[in-house]
């Protein structure tokens, strides 16, 4: 089974989807990173599907429970990069990905993510006072 | 006179499969010049009834069959299973029913991407789902 990296930048952990994922790997994908949420203390995480030409149901429910999770553990998801026929495919299937935030492209993505997440002190400073 | 081109079938067992059934549907979807939006529609469809078949009818095959009907093209794809079948298929189609862990949008978005829907099943008999979809149309 393939796995996808998780990269941590800073307070993010970035994912980019770049191969066509089979269910156990979107589920080991979700665990994966709801456990890096957790030991990396992530304030924020941006999936960058922009390579996926499908986006199931699987996989659609596999983003919003990421980003559901992520959101009870105090980081923010953003999924950018979402083709136009991926997203006209996702509504007419029934998915409408309400509670997933989005942005065109991973640039954007981050700047949303920096703006979400300023007010927040950096861990590391947090550490620095205990 | 709708005729048959061409046709193959694929065994899906697992979740492995349903990524060669995305793959062999974009294949012959891109062949037969499918727009980037018909051959997601289409493929994505797929995805959904194929992972049915693993999920809830203990693996079956997939057939798929390019069509010719006069001067249009579209592609006929077939799920069958041997697996417990559906007592209520009309309960299944709706949105959110589902009998599983799954969202429950499978049947009934499988249906609204396609051009034709078919569903046969009865509990004992298995599952038999057959989707349509014409190159250029809505």
């Amino acid at each position: 089974m393939e796995r996808i990296p998780i990269l941590k930048m800073g307070r993010f952990l970035l994912v980019s989807i770049q191969v066509d994922m089979d269910d156990r790997t979107a589920m080991s994908l979700q665990d994966d990173l709801t456990a890096r949420i957790v030991k990396d203390r992530a304030k924020g995480v941006l999936i960058d599907i922009s390579s996926l030409d499908v986006v199931d149901s699987f996989i659609g429910r596999m983003l919003a429970n990421t980003a559901a999770m992520a959101h009870i553990l105090d980081a923010e998801t953003i999924v950018v990069g979402m083709q136009p026929s991926v997203a006209i495919t996702l509504v007419e299937l029934g998915l409408s990905l309400k509670g997933v935030r989005s942005a065109l492209n991973v640039e954007r993505g981050m700047e949303l993510l920096r703006t979400i997440v300023q007010d927040d002190p950096e861990p590391d400073a947090l550490d620095d006072q205990e | 006179m709708r005729s048959t081109i061409k046709s193959e079938s694929l065994p899906v067992r697992g979740s492995g499969e349903v990524v060669s059934v995305r793959h062999l549907v974009r294949r012959w979807a891109v062949e037969l010049g499918f727009t980037i939006v018909e051959q997601t529609k289409i493929v994505t469809a797929a995805s959904e009834l194929a992972r049915n078949m693993v999920d809830y009818g203990r693996g079956g095959t997939m057939t798929i069959e390019a069509l010719e009907e006069g001067p249009r093209k579209g592609l006929r794809l077939i799920f069958e299973d041997q697996g417990p079948g559906i007592p209520d298929i009309e309960m299944a189609l709706r949105d959110g029913f589902t009998s599983g862990s799954g969202m429950g949008l499978g049947l009934g978005g499988a249906r609204r991407l396609s051009n034709e829907f078919e569903i046969r099943s009865a509990p004992g008999e298995g599952t038999r789902v057959a989707i349509t979809r014409w190159k250029g149309a809505a």
